[in-house]
């Protein structure tokens, strides 16, 4: 069992405070991402854990232990930095190799050898092996460091936006490759990002952050489809949710105490003119990018991006009606209204 | 008028050639955008368009006079680069002003064209703030400001939000084309994004190892692309190949991959046997028990919006963009279906598209 549990964990630096009693479970086997923007307490928090930073108040368990007060070459961690930190005369097999051969590990020559060819097998890359480490590219070199954490088989990995640093194209491919090698090996992940895309398509279970309290987990689709609030409404969804003010819409059908109607980009059905109970928007602009087409549009004095195929003929200055499908209600706090 | 009209271009740095023979119409008002992966030869055709380099051989002209020889600062163009230079201890006002004043151009007249230029960035309110008070964005404004007071001709812009992070980068897309709309511009704007092209570009040219590999409209560009370096360049995911072998008659409304039949657009000329390849892309791509061909799923990419859902077929993976309701499970086999009008055939050995008479591939 490799478990990650923090108990009401709470970090002040001077007058900031970075994280607010923070209670997360990582479960065994899971990847759990920690969104946020900067600033949001994601990075201390996964410091927390590594134990590079020192709680003010609260418990970290890792594994069933409590370590706490442990330093963090007893935690059976290993860290993924955002930048890849490669030794440039080593070769990529001794660079894997490297964090084996710490004399406290004593393990023998032919043992790292297997151990570093495995690992080398699971990220696609035994053919570079002999290559100096600075002859790589940048998603290979991002893989090495990967892959460096790996060889040490420790209990969990926390890993700090690794891939922010690579081009989009890189992104998405090692994004498929890093959930690929963590359900193989069955790894707990504990992962931080400010990107929406990598946080949907890897964890199992997202936990939204912001100034240091974490204010929702759930699964990615729970996140989009549930949101607790407008703040974790518009951390998902690109492009963002649309929001408009109730007062604006007053045939709209919605909770008594409805400040903000929540509207997906997608959860709307479009009509040629709007029929009894629809909401009307002007078409402002259509901004096409191939696969879809993102329809600007005047609703009420406020704005709208809704999505479109793009072989529908419409044109600027047409006048749509819109029926919300899966509308999302917030009262003035920002809270999420049920029950409707 | 500022039509720019490049004629065949060629540029080489020693053995190696950055522009081969290239040759584009820019109309007057256009958004006119060169999109590639780096050493494309974009930045280098858009410093040829400055003046900033000199073709090895080739014409430029601008507005209707030949530029080709003239000095960057006697052709009546704006550039603004990635990383905006502004004068720290200056305020907004003298920062845009400053091209003027290097004009020697009269006091009041620089600070009305100053004003009216701030006013049109929306920094109005911070015309009398020293720069580097301002954020990131407001900065990049006074930039494009400093373009703009000249009233020049045309904008030559080299990746100017580069430097951005993603959601201001939207904006600032949006705002750079309605600021072009409002000064009515001609602009050449190089990137290697291919989202911001399709969501500001009028016109597109695609480039690829000094060459330009297509030259349209972006819808036109993604609909029908004029070689598989294109349909993988533009779209995300991009387009899905499924390599196959087979024969074309004139008339043919079906090829088989491995025995399924899949519809396609009538082919329009015919050829032997040989290996070909049929572009999809994603969203026209359904899950249907009916489908003649089979996948197994092997994983799918929650993405709010939609779901990306990754199937590997006998002629090779793709990648499929479905309702984010749609029920994909993990080792299931499916059928699939594709939007048949939406197909791309290409050749495999030259990359290039198999015209058809629905919707002619051309560059």
């Amino acid at each position: 069992m490799s478990e990650i549990r923090l108990q009401g964990v709470s970090k002040r630096f001077g007058t900031t405070e970075a994280v607010k009693s923070l209670d997360l479970t990582v479960g065994n086997g899971k990847f759990v991402v920690l969104l946020g923007p900067t600033g949001a307490g994601k990075t201390t928090t996964l410091r927390l854990v590594a134990g590079l930073e020192q709680p003010d108040a609260g418990q970290v368990h890792i594994a069933g232990q409590d370590v706490t007060a442990a330093p963090p070459a007893a935690r059976d961690v290993a860290f993924v930095f955002q930048q890849y930190s490669l030794y440039p005369h080593l070769s990529v097999f001794d660079n894997l190799a490297f964090p084996l051969k710490s004399p406290s590990r004593r393990m023998p020559a032919d043992q790292i050898k297997k151990r570093v060819e495995e690992v080398a097998e699971l990220l696609r890359i035994t053919s570079k092996l002999a290559n100096k480490a600075t002859k790589l590219s940048g998603g290979e070199m991002q893989r090495v460091a990967i892959g460096r954490a790996l060889v040490r088989q420790p209990s969990v990995y926390l890993m700090d936006e690794p891939l922010s640093s690579l081009d989009a194209k890189l992104r998405a491919d090692l994004r498929l490759e890093l959930k690929r090698i963590q359900q193989s090996l069955g790894a707990t992940v504990l992962y931080v990002t400010h990107d929406q895309i990598e946080a949907m398509t890897m964890a199992t279970e997202v936990g939204v952050l912001r100034e240091g309290e974490l204010i929702q987990v759930g699964t990615p689709r729970q996140i989009y489809e549930e949101p607790g609030d407008v703040y974790v409404a518009t951390r998902l969804g690109v492009p963002r949710i649309n929001l408009l003010a109730a007062s604006t819409l007053p045939h709209l059908a919605a909770p008594a105490e409805t400040a903000t109607i929540g509207v997906r980009t997608e959860h709307v059905r479009l009509e040629r003119q709007p029929v009894n109970g629809m909401l009307r928007g002007q078409l402002t602009r259509i901004e096409r990018l191939g696969d879809q087409s993102h329809l600007h549009l005047d609703v009420a004095g406020q704005k709208m991006v809704l999505l479109a195929d793009p072989h529908e003929d419409r044109k600027p200055g047409d006048t749509l009606g819109i029926e919300l499908t899966r509308p999302l209600f917030f009262d003035a706090g920002g809270r999420r209204l049920r029950g409707s | 008028m500022a039509e720019i009209r490049v004629q065949n271009l060629h540029k080489t740095f020693g053995d190696f050639v950055a522009v081969k023979d290239s040759s584009l119409t820019v109309s007057h008002g256009e958004f006119f955008v060169m999109l590639g992966p780096s050493g494309c030869g974009k930045t280098t055709t858009l410093r040829m368009i400055a003046g900033l380099e000199m073709p090895t051989s080739g014409q430029i002209s601008l507005g209707g006079e030949d530029v080709t020889f003239l000095r960057a600062r006697e052709r009546d163009i704006a550039f603004v680069f990635q990383l905006f230079a502004l004068y720290p201890h200056m305020t907004v006002r003298q920062n845009i002003a400053f091209p003027l004043k290097c004009q020697g151009m009269d006091r009041n007249e620089q600070n009305s064209r100053a004003e009216a230029t701030a006013k049109l960035l929306r920094i109005d309110s911070l015309i009398d703030q020293p720069v580097s008070r301002l954020s990131g964005g407001d900065r990049q404004r006074v930039a494009l400001g400093r373009a703009i007071v000249r009233e020049p001709k045309a904008f030559l812009m080299d990746e100017p939000l580069g430097a951005l992070d993603a959601e201001f980068r939207q904006i600032m897309c949006h705002e750079l084309r309605a600021l072009h709309d409002r000064v009515n511009a001609t602009t050449v704007y190089v990137t290697h994004d291919q989202l911001e092209a399709m969501s500001m570009a009028d016109k597109i040219a695609v480039m690829n190892l000094g060459v330009v590999e297509q030259f349209g409209a972006p819808q036109e560009i993604y609909d029908r692309p004029a070689t598989m370096f294109v349909a993988d360049f533009v779209g995300s995911p991009p387009m899905n190949f499924l390599r196959f072998s087979s024969a074309l008659a004139p008339g043919d409304e079906a090829v088989r991959l491995n025995g399924a039949a899949v519809p396609i657009p009538r082919v329009s000329e015919g050829r032997a046997e040989s290996p070909l390849v049929l572009g999809v892309r994603p969203e026209h791509i359904r899950l249907a028990d009916s489908g003649n061909l089979r996948a197994r799923i092997f994983g799918a990419e929650y993405l709010g919006t939609t779901q990306i859902v990754t199937l590997d077929t006998e002629h090779g993976q793709v990648k499929a963009r479905i309702p984010a309701d749609a029920v994909a499970r993990a080792g299931e086999t499916v059928g699939l279906t594709f939007r048949t009008p939406q197909l791309s055939l290409f050749d495999a050995v030259t990359g290039r598209a198999i015209r058809n008479p629905g919707g002619a591939a051309h560059v």
